[in-house]
């Protein structure tokens, strides 16, 4: 085993606030905002139309595509509306609107009573797919895609990320105290579809009692539980592989590519749930903190609960936050509006008091060198910033591998000089995106002629 | 307790990542001029009150054209983070302690002016701007420059009136012993810093402290300075004085201005290259023109012009230098 990955930060983790709270139910939202794209790939299409009642677990926006994922009903109730709604990460986003009729009902044929072993692997496949499952760890890719490798892609191991290298976020962490039972059935579940025998659980060593907890539940499973360095970004897919296995996923490829699958914890549980119980993807747990919330909590929370329903139930804020964040402190993103609802991905809500982020004014870079000590993907940050600021895009692909970027957020963290670096790092992606897009409008075009 | 309402206006927002470590521009380059201070105290105490003045006429004057070109060219004046009063301490401690006051303030300008400002600013200057102040001033006042006057402390004669590094030149090595009284004395001497030479680069022992103090800080890389130094010492010792393998690499790594430059110049960070692989290469580089023009130039001391040369090819080792992609190794 590879003892760790090159670069890295050690940022002050803060999961002090909320590690040593047990998760909580919330009390369900008065409505819920269910946004049709909570997942990368195709957005779902709405199947419920304004005045439908609808129960707990229905679908309510179909996928279409493969790379897509069924979105279901939270609550039971009415749906008020089918309109565009504020949105985590696309600003306005279609949605179903959903009220509360305060009963809570199940849809019919949920839940039920199931044995996983006694299933075959396309049922249990199809079973995930129809839970509208996505990876729970933030970047919601449709978990029955990852299940279904090319053929010529041989899979030989899954790892379970615990790592939970993110600030804050005491989500997984929760979990892993709490519902093992439910992480290694979910575990054991996707090994049998994946029909793979090497499993690994990847947790940082700041949470030994996840250790401990995580070492007794596997024992006997023959699924290896191992402590990792504590250093961002631990959990990051490709460094998690390179520490756990040895493996480097080739630049441009993915962890099929070296014969391995990643699940976070949050999405195992769901793939227990929805397999053993029939319950489909509507609730996760999501860890509420930061400076400007009074109580920080890791709440069990009802897809499409909004922001400020959440935080009220931290007891509000202590402070008028400098920052609101959907997601971890590192990758997330800054939210200018407490209505967006809590999503399949919604690892965590952080309400960040003054001074709580940090922030700087940006300066020139003066090559200190320290972006490129702390990228773990081994690129020059520096070279990608300055050349984003002067829009030379093209260059920052071709010749400083720009799409090699996971934008983890090490070198703007490392930064003196207070550098948005992953913003230009976006920003070159999304032009160089652009720009092909415009030069296929124009060939379209040209070929119509 | 009274609700906390939010206001949305108030939110800030900007791409991730949300934390950032706990350093700044300032901080480093304050930390820089600290880590200089116990060399230039001694140079100020050593060589008395002209070196005062120079050292004080030099970061003053460094500080006021910084704030003179940036009002002018309407930029923020970042005279505060610690940059430009570190420039004129630099320049400062490479020149000799006789130098009329008015030759600091014409380096101070050509290096913030000239060097620093007209290339864009801190972070777009290609070469060191202490190191081009002092070889305008090299090239406008020779004579002012490479003299040095017999030094006086209460009334005795303590220093002859030349750097060892010009004895050498001059007369040999012999001599060099001859001046400070045996090899034993010399050494000695060129360790704490009594011994003549510019304001700041005569005491090794407090400079090299200063740079393990950088070293901790994770402001400097350790390879920059002990293998500039290293190729120094090798490099004198190989092309010694009577053949192959007779040179004194101890005086040679002590003398003149390397223990400040290797440790302080070359570790520049805006004006070296980025990785630790192109830091290499250009310690290497400096430390054998460094002995190059000891040994077979015209001047006694090169490492003033070596770090400059290098700074000129450090964009091109940057380009050959580049970190090898997470995943290219297959």
């Amino acid at each position: 085993m590879a003892i760790s990955f090159r670069g890295g930060v050690h940022p002050n983790d803060r999961k002090s606030y909320t590690a040593g709270k047990p998760i909580e139910v919330a009390a369900l939202p008065g409505k819920v905002i269910i946004p049709v794209r909570q997942h990368i790939g195709a957005p779902c299409t709405p199947v419920v139309n304004k005045g439908d009642t609808v129960k707990k677990g229905q679908v309510v926006a179909k996928a279409e595509a493969f790379v897509s994922s069924n979105i279901h009903a939270s609550i039971s109730g009415t749906v008020v509306d089918v309109a565009d709604y504020p949105h985590p990460n696309f600003g306005k986003c279609l949605s179903v609107v959903i009220e509360n009729d305060g009963k809570d009902e199940w849809a019919e044929g949920i839940p039920v009573q199931r044995d996983w072993k006694a299933l075959e692997t396309a049922e249990l496949k199809s079973i995930i797919k129809e839970a509208g499952i996505v990876g729970m760890g933030g970047a919601t890719f449709p978990t029955h895609v990852k299940l279904s490798p090319a053929p010529d892609k041989k899979i030989d191991t899954f790892i379970l990320n615990a790592a939970e290298c993110e600030p804050y976020l005491t989500a997984d962490h929760r979990l892993m105290l709490e519902a093992q039972d439910r992480i290694v059935a979910g575990v054991l579940i996707t090994m049998k579809v994946l029909g793979v025998t090497k499993g690994y659980v990847g947790i940082e060593n700041n949470k030994p009692d996840a250790i401990e907890a995580m070492k007794k539940a596997f024992e006997g499973t023959g699924v290896e539980v191992a402590g990792l360095p504590t250093k961002y970004p631990q959990g990051a897919e490709k460094m998690l592989i390179k520490v756990l296995t040895g493996k480097e996923v080739p630049s441009g490829g993915l962890p099929m590519d070296v014969g391995v699958v990643v699940q976070n914890v949050g999405t195992v549980v769901a793939i227990s749930d929805a397999v053993e119980k029939g319950i489909p993807l509507i609730e996760r747990v999501t860890t509420i903190s930061g400076q400007a919330i009074k109580e920080p909590k890791n709440l069990l929370l009802r897809v499409g609960t909004s922001c400020a329903d959440a935080i009220a139930a931290c007891g509000g804020f202590s402070s008028q936050p400098e920052k609101l964040i959907a997601g971890g402190p590192m990758m997330g993103f800054a939210q200018t509006s407490m209505d967006i609802p809590i999503m399949k991905g919604s690892s965590g809500i952080l309400a960040f008091a003054a001074g709580e982020a940090n922030l700087g004014v940006e300066q020139p870079c003066i090559r200190c060198g320290r972006c490129i000590d702390a990228c773990p993907m081994g690129l020059n940050p520096s070279m990608l910033s300055v050349l984003g600021e002067r829009n030379l895009f093209e260059e920052a692909k071709e010749e400083y591998n720009l799409l090699d970027c996971i934008e983890c957020g090490c070198c703007a963290y490392s930064c003196p000089a207070k550098r948005n670096i992953v913003q230009y790092v976006k920003y070159c992606k999304a032009q160089n995106v652009a720009k092909q897009n415009a030069a296929k409008a124009a060939a379209a075009k040209a070929a119509e002629k | 307790m009274a609700e906390v309402n939010i206001n949305d206006k108030l939110l800030s927002v900007s791409t991730s990542p949300h934390l950032r470590a706990d350093d700044s521009i300032a901080k480093i380059m304050w930390t820089v001029n600290i880590a200089l201070a116990p060399a230039a105290l001694f140079g100020a105490w050593w060589f008395g009150m002209n070196a005062v003045m120079i050292i004080v006429a030099s970061i003053a004057s460094a500080v006021l054209f910084e704030y003179i070109v940036q009002k002018l060219r309407k930029k923020t004046v970042t005279i505060n983070d610690g940059s430009a009063f570190l420039t004129g301490l630099l320049l400062a401690m490479c020149l000799p302690p006789t130098v009329p006051v008015y030759m600091p303030v014409v380096g101070s300008f050509i290096a913030i002016v000239i060097a620093k400002h007209s290339m864009g600013g801190l972070g777009y200057n290609i070469f060191n701007p202490a190191h081009i102040g002092r070889a305008a001033l090299m090239v406008s006042w020779p004579v002012a420059m490479t003299t040095w006057s017999a030094l006086t402390v209460k009334g005795v004669d303590v220093v002859s009136s030349a750097t060892p590094l010009n004895v050498l030149k001059q007369q040999g090595y012999d001599s060099v012993l001859a001046m400070f009284g045996g090899q034993g004395a010399m050494y000695t001497n060129m360790f704490l810093g009594t011994r003549n030479g510019s304001i700041g680069e005569t005491s090794t022992v407090l400079l090299v402290l200063g740079g393990l103090f950088l070293i901790y800080k994770k402001i400097v890389k350790w390879e920059i300075p002990v293998i500039m130094i290293a190729t120094v010492g090798l490099l004198t010792w190989v092309f010694g004085p009577a053949g192959m393998m007779t040179g004194d690499p101890i005086f040679h790594m002590m003398a003149g201005g390397l223990i400040i430059g290797a440790f302080f110049m070359a570790t520049d960070m805006v004006t070296v290259p980025m990785t630790r692989k192109g830091q290499i290469i250009f310690a290497v580089g400096a430390g054998a023109l460094t002995v190059l023009i000891r040994l077979k130039g015209g001047y006694p001391e090169g490492v003033c012009y070596s770090i400059l040369l290098m700074n000129s090819v450090t964009p091109l080792i940057d380009r050959f230098t580049q970190p090898v992609k997470f995943g290219a190794r297959r």
